[in-house]
């Protein structure tokens, strides 16, 4: 599944032995996706491979993150691996959707990658629609975590410093019998798959996620990784110096490829 | 979401995963109509599957050497292959795509008309590892990677050399000004690393994309 580029300087395979593999789900507003978008442009990480795969509706076109004419032609498709040996940190960004009944077998193959490349841990980020929220979720913080049980273990007891707020289960039966409670992501992709995949197999893996609706998800997408920055401290929060408050935003380098998300230019003669 | 006359409906996510029809409990009921409804989807002919796809060439060889392999994708590509390329003096016709999908269904016949939905392969007479492939029928989404890997799998490469040729309506160009004042039609390309030769116009800038075969 996965191919790494070649980069010249001898064929090996990188090693992502100990890293944190940080990727998104596709889910309602792609929240996770343009997080992982801002990562990757901000800690200008460098392409390191691809995934190879029948699952996702293929796409290609010119680097996303270019800076520079120079830089502006290579080619990027639907699914690339990038890393930052430096913060022990890998990244798939995962660009278009999953192709009918083909999201389990990607998700499986995912799994057994994660396990033989031996990275540490796994860190998803996700969204889960708003409108679905019950009355005590609409109050308080829109961002949830999801720990499996061996990552618990380990970091469990930050996510209580942070005062981050566990994704609450909701009733498998409601109104009938409250007692049995399940997992529920309602437009969150393959979230709950991979995190209950993940808890079987004793992966470890932490989902970060927001509620939040469609529309212009570029906020959402700055408050989802600022929160995963409280806990992961990939760059350092700015003060801005005129009112001496952190801007949430200014840390965080918006891609090129953000252009025109709504549409061109309108019509001189519209008006 | 509710809307403005206060019905609440389920908005289209740009997730793309309706995973609630996924996610929910099967009752034997459901089983048994899921069953049915993909034995008559997926109907099994023989040993072939509707869903698959076939690629059959008529020229003996086991695979072919290929050096450079010309792709029209679409209606538009593939008359302007017809128009300006293509002869039955220069070249044969080797091979021909065999699919099914919601869209379009393509026959063996290599007799078409170009208001059919074909997908045909054409060698060069005077040059057999330079190959040419029409392609006006719409290739589903999963049978994209099935298309590839079996065309692909066919042929030797040497040195190989592919050029994709497709078309895009002007309205998806996403640009600055308004495409209603863009001069149209024009051209862009997009090309690998491993392509040293001059590009005979402007690379496609971001954010625009391409998808489907073209992209595969």
């Amino acid at each position: 599944m996965f191919i790494p580029c070649d980069r010249g300087g001898g064929s090996a395979a990188p090693d992502f032995k100990g890293f944190t593999l940080l990727m998104p789900a596709v889910s309602v507003g792609n929240v996770g996706q343009l997080a992982i978008d801002l990562v990757i442009s901000t800690l200008d990480m460098t392409k390191v491979g691809y995934f190879y795969t029948d699952c996702l509706v293929p796409m290609v076109g010119n680097n996303p993150y270019a800076t520079a004419e120079e830089n502006s032609v290579e080619l990027s498709i639907n699914a690339e691996v990038y890393s930052l040996p430096s913060k022990k940190l890998v990244v798939l960004q995962i660009r278009s959707p999953f192709i009918k009944n083909k999201y389990r077998p990607f998700c499986e193959t995912l799994l057994s990658w994660v396990k033989s490349s031996k990275c540490a841990r796994v860190v998803l980020l996700s969204s889960s629609h708003a409108y679905q929220r019950d009355d005590e979720q609409l109050l308080g913080t829109p961002l949830r975590y999801l720990l499996t049980p061996d990552l618990e273990k380990a970091v469990g007891g930050r996510m209580k410093e942070l005062n981050w707020k566990e994704m609450e289960k909701v009733a498998a039966y409601p109104g009938i019998n409250d007692t049995d409670k399940v997992l529920h992501i309602p437009g969150g992709g393959i979230t709950k798959l991979l995190f209950t995949e993940s808890c079987s197999e004793g992966i470890q893996m932490a989902v970060l996620l927001k509620f939040c609706s469609e529309g212009d998800n570029i906020p959402d997408a700055f408050v989802l990784v600022n929160y995963l920055n409280e806990w992961l401290q990939l760059t350092k929060s700015e003060v801005s110096t005129s009112n001496n408050s952190t801007d949430p935003s200014s840390q965080w380098k918006i891609p090129s490829s953000w252009r025109l998300l709504f549409g061109n230019g309108l019509p001189p003669a519209l008006f | 979401m509710a809307t403005f006359f206060g019905e609440v409906v389920v908005a289209p996510s740009r997730a793309g995963l309706d995973e609630e029809e996924e996610a929910r409990e099967e009752t034997p009921e459901d089983r048994e109509i899921r069953r049915e409804i993909e034995k008559k989807r997926y109907r099994q002919r023989g040993e072939i599957r509707e869903r698959e796809i076939q690629v059959l060439w008529s020229c003996a060889e086991e695979s072919l050497v290929c050096s450079r392999f010309i792709v029209a994708i679409g209606r538009n590509a593939a008359a302007f292959l017809s128009s300006f390329i293509l002869d039955s003096v220069c070249w044969e016709v080797i091979g021909v795509v065999k699919l099914w999908n919601e869209w379009c269904r393509t026959s063996s016949t290599t007799n078409v008309l170009p208001t059919d939905s074909f997908c045909l392969f054409y060698r060069l007479i005077s040059d057999p590892t330079v190959l040419l492939c029409q392609c006006s029928c719409y290739v589903a989404e999963d049978q994209q990677f099935q298309w590839l890997e079996k065309v692909f799998g066919s042929m030797q490469k040497k040195g190989l050399q592919v050029t994709i040729l497709s078309t895009c309506p002007v309205a998806d160009y996403k640009t600055q000004e308004s495409t209603l004042t863009l001069i149209s039609p024009f051209l862009k390309a997009l090309k690998t690393k491993e392509f040293q030769e001059q590009v005979c116009c402007p690379l496609l800038e971001q954010p625009n994309i391409v998808r489907d075969l073209p992209a595969a």
